[in-house]
């Protein structure tokens, strides 16, 4: 197949709890949040944590992560994956700048943003 | 305390429409609901509570029951996407439990396919206040390509093959052929579906449902008011609900929320699964049937590619007859949500009513089983179990 052309990514929306993260994103950091009582990382990012509503704060993630699975959509020509950040959690995302064929679940990927009508959004390539 | 016996389906009716750009959404409700008080041999003044879910176009129920003119004491439009239906029947017999109603209409109706609605891969557009939007719609998870994860990852985990999800889509091609009103009536093979155009990896076109126009309704009451009407008796035994979504990033799309909603359903129908004879299971694609055989526990995680091969799921062939109206994957999808239609099936099983061909022999206990939303990002669950009495 090849590396595919990637298509033209639709802009994303944004509300209170994410201007930071995109706001982050137009300087290059790829951001997630903590917990402050239990510590534990999740996503996508939250004001109050999804496993103890404790309080979260912002830490800038390593970017680093390895493909828990992915589809290709050949009609658009994207392919949608769930990609297990170093830190943790695991989140949606597109993969970038690959050849569908080359790419395996449990295949190391690093953050690339990708720049949409809107603001840049992390998407992942091989790494 | 339990909704066990509580709760009767009286009256059952699917929509013969397949494509109806002459029809509007409120009135394949009203068609469909009048469908169903018919089977059962109640009128409209009869009905006291009412259930929807989203397809039910307006505020709420609130623009579809003023269509039908219903005079209400209970309403309900609980929306956890296709699988709503099989959720509102357990809904609708707490709510007669409780005292709240008698005679409950559960409906849904809509026209996806004369609206030429993408279904399977369109993109949806964000909405910065759903909580998830900011974070995923620019990524453009359409149905094919999330419910791909979920079928990518289970091959990835278990060695599952697109050659055994294909035999699903194979047997319910095999019980569609009976169905007159089935959009799909050609038997397919294993080799047909594999070959058939790739759509989102791993999933082929021949593993998605069709897109339909259409509707249904139900109607449930009380145990003192179905003995007194003439058709059989079909009593709701067990219901389960639940959801799974993504966990705070805690993603595992090895299983879904079946595993919750159909223990409990199960737990309250005091049943086994050797007792199921016939069991009406979600198929928005393969994936989502061989995914929620296993979660409600018809074969050990992992199995289910084993479990449905080779005509597992034929009627009059294999061990578990499933979706012998020809299901969504070749019958009928209506307005992208195929709960209602599930349970319906399991009702004519249960009543001795299905097409002789695929008339599964004293079908004493049925299962209904759905899927609602997305399995690989978030969905609502929800099972049901209905007797014969
Ligand atoms: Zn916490």
């Amino acid at each position: 197949m090849g590396i595919m052309e990637d298509r033209k990514m639709p802009p994303n929306c944004t509300n209170p709890e994410s201007d930071p993260f995109y706001a982050a994103a137009e300087e290059g950091k790829f951001m997630i949040r903590r917990c402050t009582s239990c510590k534990k990382a999740h996503w996508y990012p939250r004001a109050v944590c999804p496993f103890c509503f404790g309080s979260t704060e912002w830490e800038q993630a390593s970017g680093e992560g390895t493909i828990y699975s992915f589809s290709t959509m050949l009609r658009s020509n994207f392919t949608m994956a769930y990609v297990t950040l170093k830190e943790g959690p695991t989140m949606m995302t597109n993969i970038v700048k690959a050849d569908p064929e080359q790419l395996k679940i449990g295949g190391k990927v690093k953050v690339v943003f990708v720049q949409t009508d809107a603001n840049k959004v992390p998407c992942f390539e091989p790494a | 305390m339990s909704i066990k016996g509580q709760g009767y389906i009286v009256g059952a009716f699917e929509h013969p429409t397949r494509k109806a750009p002459d029809l509007s959404v409120a009135q394949i409700h009203a068609e469909s609901a009048a469908g169903a008080l018919a089977d059962a041999g109640l009128t409209k003044d009869d009905i006291d509570g009412y259930f929807c879910a989203g397809d039910a176009a307006g505020m709420g129920p609130i623009s579809v029951v003023d269509y039908m003119n219903l005079r209400l004491s209970w309403l309900d439009s609980t929306d956890v996407g296709g699988t709503s239906y099989i959720g509102a029947v357990g809904h609708a017999t707490a709510a007669i439990m409780a005292g709240k109603c008698n005679i409950a209409l559960i409906t849904l109706g809509g026209r996806p396919r004369s609206e030429g609605v993408q279904t399977g891969t369109g993109q949806r557009a964000g909405n910065p206040q759903v909580a998830d939007s900011p974070w995923e719609s620019h990524f453009s998870p359409a149905t094919t390509n999330v419910y791909g994860m979920v079928a990518a990852r289970h091959m990835h985990e278990y060695g599952t093959t697109s050659e055994q999800l294909a035999w699903i889509k194979v047997a319910a091609s095999h019980h569609a052929q009976w169905n007159e009103h089935a959009m799909l009536r050609n038997v397919v093979t294993v080799e047909e579906v594999v070959n058939s155009p790739m759509v989102s990896t791993p999933l082929h076109r021949l593993d998605c449902c069709v897109i339909s126009d259409g509707g249904g309704a139900l109607i449930v009451t009380r145990p003192e008011i179905a003995k007194t009407l003439k058709r059989p008796l079909v009593k709701v035994r067990g219901h389960g609900e639940s959801w799974k979504g993504q966990m705070g990033g805690d993603v595992d799309l090895s299983y879904s929320g079946a595993r919750w909603s159909g223990a409990a359903a199960f737990a309250e129908a005091g049943v086994k699964h050797a007792d199921i004879k016939y069991a009406s299971i979600y198929d928005s694609f393969t994936i989502t049937v061989l995914m929620q055989l296993e979660d409600l526990g018809f074969c050990e995680k992992g199995q289910g590619g084993k479990f449905v091969a080779d005509g597992n799921l034929i009627s009059g062939v294999g061990k578990l007859p499933f979706n012998t109206d020809g299901g969504g994957l070749c019958n009928n999808h209506p307005a992208n949500r195929g709960g209602i239609t599930k349970v319906i099936e399991a009702v004519r099983q249960l009543r001795g009513e299905a097409h002789p061909k695929v008339q599964v022999p004293s079908c004493d206990i049925a299962l209904a089983h759905g899927t609602g939303g997305l399995l690989g990002s978030r969905h609502g669950s929800s099972t049901l179990i209905l007797e014969r009495e």
